[in-house]
């Protein structure tokens, strides 16, 4: 059984009349983002090639892949931070970039310099500058936004601390709480749950599935293949292409796993319930533990 | 000596009240972009930018047209010129800066050697004179300083979000590339218009040292330039009345008073001053 005939391409019938609106719910149809056939890369690397991808509104969706698979290139061309070699990208009904203030987007923790001086209570009101706009300063209830997303993340003690003082796990929730006191349709998360400790990956799948029930669509990167099989609805393995998309439970195959991360993958027989590794020291496995080669390369 | 004619005897002269307000001026203005310059890691450009308008200085003296002028536009097109090259080229940025930097001062040597006799006020921007500066040049400083004031202060807000996380500024929409290259602007401005006070080889203490001292003290955005703000005013106004005493350059005089403030920061300060380090690890040692 080939289960890539599990795929939804309903790319071709994305919407050509989408606009993005001002308001806070979104009211056109259709699929939150839309790929078709998109290459990206950067100067003369190619780093995605002819990748299509929908993503319906409410979505969880977790891409995984190994490093350099093009993971953070797909979430900077729906951000708009970069453009497609070639390919259309539809997102919220536009363009990339034309409903900017309707998605949040969460860079990786590498990306951040935390000795900057900022506050958590500064970092989380950046989340409502885009919809000040220009030169307007933040009022009663861009406060109250900040303090109830970082209630939402267990972080309202925090409020005055600095970044840079706060551990790993604190540092996502700060940056989460940002996304969410932006208010967007879209959440664009570059490895949220990666370095966190498990409890904190847990509040924070908590909150992203909360969001995703209240119609949000959330897009999240990650490494860690037990948590998108656990807690997202759907997956969609990356690996310089698309190798599958569709339900977590169903595209977390081992054949597809292996063929996304080259063949490394390591399945462990647990008490019934299949865990799935991404493993980066195959060769160190204990007897006992199978070890996934594809024949077919 | 009676204090309060120590204070007020300087003052009764034309040229320290001018010098006074200039220095101000300069350390206001190149604290608050300072702020940007020391969290972005621009210090090499603010350099750089500072030697490329030597150039635009010679130009504007031969061709007898205003010195600030033909700084401003060779400075202003140096920043921007490296702020293409940075995002455009696959060199590394600090490459394609120090090659920027020394070519165009190269050739503001060149074109200097060129001018027949000793040129005065020339060599004076290279080391800076404001207790020279004259009510014109004051009136100039104190306009752009303003501009550069009034901008900065109005999308604050907007040069913080995209300076801290450029990638999530603009993803929600803020035109990070276009306020990059307006603050490199900015910093050409603001580089010209230092020049006079402190010259062109010290202009980047004045932008880096009181910033940087600040970051060392607060942890917060605003705070930090308020605090490398009053730093600079501090600096300003002690390193003119030892210019004054001493008889030192005064350009000289005003970095080497942010250069102590920022040793002490670095050795005292609260955040990462090397006395509380040691202090928090004292109870733990074991004797």
């Amino acid at each position: 059984m080939n289960l890539r005939d599990f795929m939804v391409d309903r790319t071709a019938s994305a919407p050509a009349d989408g606009h993005a609106t001002e308001s806070l719910v979104r009211t056109t149809d259709g699929p939150s983002v839309a790929l078709h056939g998109v290459t990206a890369g950067y100067g003369r690397r190619t780093a995605l090639t002819d990748v299509d991808l929908t993503v319906e509104q409410g979505s969880l969706l977790a891409v995984i892949g190994p490093n350099g698979a093009g993971k953070s290139t797909l979430l900077k061309l729906i951000a708009g931070l970069i453009r497609p070699l070639s390919g259309q990208i539809t997102v919220l009904g536009g363009p990339p970039g034309s409903a900017a203030r309707s998605i949040a987007y969460l860079p990786q923790a590498e990306a951040v310099d935390w000795e900057f001086p900022v506050t958590v209570r500064e970092v989380v009101t950046m989340g409502r500058y885009a919809r000040l706009g220009f030169g307007r300063q933040p009022g009663p209830t861009d406060r109250e936004r900040v303090l109830a997303a970082l209630e939402t993340v267990g972080m309202a003690d925090a409020v005055d601390r600095q970044i840079g003082a706060l551990s790993g796990g604190q540092r996502r929730r700060v940056f989460l709480a940002r996304a969410i006191a932006a208010d967007p349709e879209l959440y664009l998360l570059d490895e949220p749950v990666t370095g966190v400790d498990a409890r904190t990956q847990e509040d924070l799948m908590d909150v992203l599935e909360a969001e995703a029930r209240a119609g949000k669509t959330v897009v999240a990167t990650t490494h860690d293949l037990i948590c998108a099989a656990q807690r997202f609805h759907q997956a969609a393995l990356l690996n310089g292409r698309l190798i599958a998309q569709g339900s977590a439970e169903l595209v977390l195959d081992e054949k597809l796993l292996s063929e996304t991360y080259g063949g490394h993958v390591l399945v462990l027989p647990g008490g019934g319930e299949r865990m799935v590794l991404d493993d980066a020291h195959h060769h160190d496995e204990a007897p006992g533990e199978r070890h996934y080669h594809d024949e077919s390369r | 000596m009676d204090p309060i004619a120590f204070l007020v005897d300087p003052m009764s002269y034309g040229f320290m009240q001018r010098g006074l307000i200039a220095a101000l001026i300069v350390g206001v203005v190149c604290a608050v972009m300072g702020t940007f310059v020391v969290l972005k890691g621009l210090a090499f450009i603010g350099d750089a930018v500072s030697h490329a308008a030597f150039p635009g200085l010679v130009i504007a003296y031969i061709i007898g047209a205003p010195l600030y002028i033909g700084g401003a536009v060779a400075a202003v097109a140096t920043a921007l010129a490296i702020g293409l090259v940075t995002r455009r080229s696959r060199l590394r940025f600090d490459t394609s800066v120090g090659v920027l930097f020394a070519g165009t001062f190269a050739f503001g040597v060149m074109l200097f050697s060129t001018i027949e006799g000793y040129v005065a006020d020339l060599l004076g921007y290279l080391l800076g004179n404001v207790l020279g500066i004259g009510v014109g040049d004051l009136i100039q400083v104190a306009i752009l300083g303003a501009v550069v004031l009034a901008i900065v202060l109005a999308i604050r807000k907007e040069l913080l979000f995209a300076t801290f996380d450029p990638l999530g500024a603009a993803a929600s929409g803020l035109p990070v590339a276009r306020l990059e290259y307006l603050l490199l602007a900015l910093l050409g401005v603001t580089i010209v218009v230092s020049i006079q006070a402190v010259g062109i080889i010290m202009v980047v203490a004045m932008l880096v040292t009181p910033a940087a001292t600040a970051q060392l003290l607060v942890i917060r955005f605003g705070r930090m330039m308020a605090v490398g703000v009053a730093l600079a005013a501090v600096s300003a106004v002690l390193g003119l009345y030892l210019s004054f005493y001493l008889n030192l350059a005064s350009g000289a005089s005003i970095v080497l008073v942010e250069t102590v403030l920022f040793v002490i920061a670095l050795v005292v300060g609260p955040k990462t001053g090397l006395l509380s380090r040691a202090a928090r690890r004292a109870p733990l040692a074991p004797s």
